[in-house]
């Protein structure tokens, strides 16, 4: 099972007249278990791209369809919605509960589950994210700091076990502490529950380092959609399109230039490291 | 909810586009004051030709006086209606026993109803032609002197500029958690009117909050540039009053006065 896009163009309306569409005509296929990171320029249109992956947004041409089920028809979307978690920008600015439990278990309600399962799925979500249920369950989540907020509204999320998690700028505001927190419960969450991550981020060296695949969007086409060796491979390219490649490639492309015979397209600190060992092993 | 327009300011520029936020609302005082003086209906006519000029003028279609008439069309209504039972009169046009039809109370029906026809059309005319900031602008202008009696003038006028600056942003902000809580699942378009009401709680409190933490950054912001209220505060943009607005004053004055003295003479 996967998430199908097909030949998906969207444009928004403006006053009754349709604007210049923000997405032309996309085409390609998300695989489960994957992490897809999404980069593009401001205004590339991935934000209103992940919007159409659980039909807030939907398109009379082309179309989203997550495990078969067509998010443009009402009355699949209600279960798009259970199999699609998203996280949006500043997710905690959506709290509004008495406390973080009623918080965390407004999505699980909403499906209508056991009381008995609700409270499971709740605790579960609080302690994957780090939140200690004993300590936060009955607390305001307006009492808690600016990163606790963050994770709690993931985890109203996560407590709804959807399969795919799609999440716009998780770490923007948050400290480097914060940011790894987040991208290492992603990686967990990935790994052990077997979720598909659809992050999308400015942190090049983030996504390297994560995505197993990359989409690049630009005025709303796939500019490149591949692993994220091939992708960071086309540092010009990308840097003509206002984007860039992680620091580490950066490093690489300027050595090379100066005459170190390293390949231009290493993009992660681990593949680096391999490479100067294997360096010494030869030596 | 997206399409709801505020003021609803048609940008222009004819000659009552330019004139001086203060002129045009004086201009819409003394109209008021006008249609209020009169008490027979013919008379209605002078407010009327003002505002016909005024509209042709202001080179504004047709179009957005009757839109800006349309909230009211049920009160209207209502008010004829109403009108029409509770007014006693001599001249019996049709007696059905228990509720006569007067020709006395059609005429009043009538008169209220274009009445506040007039009214509304007007005071949609002052926003139709002004945008709200220079509106606050001149309010602020024209309530300075009460500043001795401690009336707060500039204060009213900085928090009606700040509400309107806001009205699109808070907007947005509730469409984006709409957004959210909809991917939660929650549902807000099924069931009664109590369970729809209930279901709004999920976007009013994070609006509400974040309402008061974007009050509190403007007022960081604000303190931080060195806002003090109103005290030895200048302008970028000097409201003047140049000919036209003496023009526009005295145009209305005439109408006023031919009005009186027809008032006066009947």
């Amino acid at each position: 099972m996967s998430i199908v896009i097909n030949h998906l163009t969207f444009a928004y309306t403006q006053g009754g007249k349709r604007l210049e569409p923000t997405l032309k005509d996309l085409s390609f296929t998300i695989e489960e278990g994957s992490f897809l990171g999404i980069i593009g320029h401001t205004g590339s249109g991935k934000s209103t791209f992940a919007k159409h992956l659980n039909g807030l947004l939907s398109s009379e041409k082309g179309t989203v369809l997550v495990d078969g089920h067509d998010v443009a028809i009402k009355y699949e979307r209600k279960i798009v919605r259970t199999l699609v978690g998203m996280v949006f920008q500043y997710p905690e600015y959506q709290l509004f509960a008495e406390t973080v439990f009623d918080d965390v278990a407004f999505g699980p309600r909403n499906m209508k589950l056991e009381e008995n399962e609700i409270k499971s799925r709740v605790t579960d979500a609080m302690r994957l994210v780090g939140l200690d249920p004993d300590r936060f369950s009955s607390r305001s989540p307006f009492d808690l700091s600016g990163g606790e907020r963050r994770r709690a509204a993931i985890a109203g999320v996560l407590a709804m076990h959807p399969k795919y998690l799609v999440l716009d700028e998780p770490m923007a505001g948050l400290d480097p502490l914060g940011r790894s927190e987040i991208l290492s419960l992603l990686e967990k969450l990935r790994t052990e529950s077997g979720c598909t991550i659809i992050m999308i981020s400015h942190s090049m060296d983030d996504i390297a380092k994560h995505a197993t695949k990359v989409l690049v969007l630009e005025q709303g086409t796939v500019f490149l959609y591949d692993t994220p060796q091939a992708v960071f491979s086309h540092a010009e390219a990308l840097q003509k399109i206002g984007l860039s490649v992680p620091s580490i490639t950066h490093i690489c492309i300027e050595m090379n230039r100066r005459g170190v015979d390293i390949p231009r397209t290493i993009c992660t600190e681990s593949a680096f490291m391999d490479w100067i060992r294997e360096g010494k092993q030869h030596a | 909810m997206r399409d709801i327009t505020l003021g609803q300011f048609v940008a222009g520029n004819s000659f009552i586009h330019r004139l001086d936020p203060r002129t045009k609302i004086a201009m819409m005082i003394l109209y008021i004051a006008m249609t209020f003086l009169v008490k027979q209906i013919y008379f209605l006519t002078i407010p009327f030709f003002y505002l016909v000029l005024e509209l042709v003028l202001s080179k504004i279609s047709l179009k957005y006086i009757l839109n800006s008439l349309k909230p009211i069309r049920f009160l209207l209504i209502f008010m004829f209606i109403l009108n029409l039972f509770f007014t006693k009169g001599e001249h019996v046009w049709l007696d059905l026993g228990f509720w006569k039809l007067t020709g006395e109370a059609v005429l009043q029906s009538f008169f209220l109803s274009v009445r506040i026809i007039l009214l509304v059309a007007g005071a949609s005319m002052l926003t139709l032609t002004t945008s709200p900031i220079a509106l606050t602008d001149g309010l602020e202008r024209l309530l300075a002197p009460l500043k001795i009696f401690r009336f707060p003038a500039h204060e009213l006028a900085m928090m009606m500029t700040i509400a309107l600056r806001f009205v699109p942003t808070l907007m947005d902000e509730s469409e984006k958690i709409r957004n959210a809580q909809m991917s939660r699942g929650a549902d807000f378009e099924s069931g009664n009117v109590f369970r729809r009401v209930k279901s709004m709680i999920p976007i009013l409190i994070p609006l509400f909050v974040s309402s008061f933490r974007k009050a509190d950054e403007l007022a960081i912001a604000m303190e931080s540039r060195c806002y003090h209220g109103g005290e030895g505060r200048t302008r970028m943009k000097q409201l003047k009053f140049r000919k036209d607005d003496l023009f526009a004053i005295l145009v209305t004055l005439l109408f006023v006065a031919v009005l009186i003295v027809l008032l006066v003479a009947v």
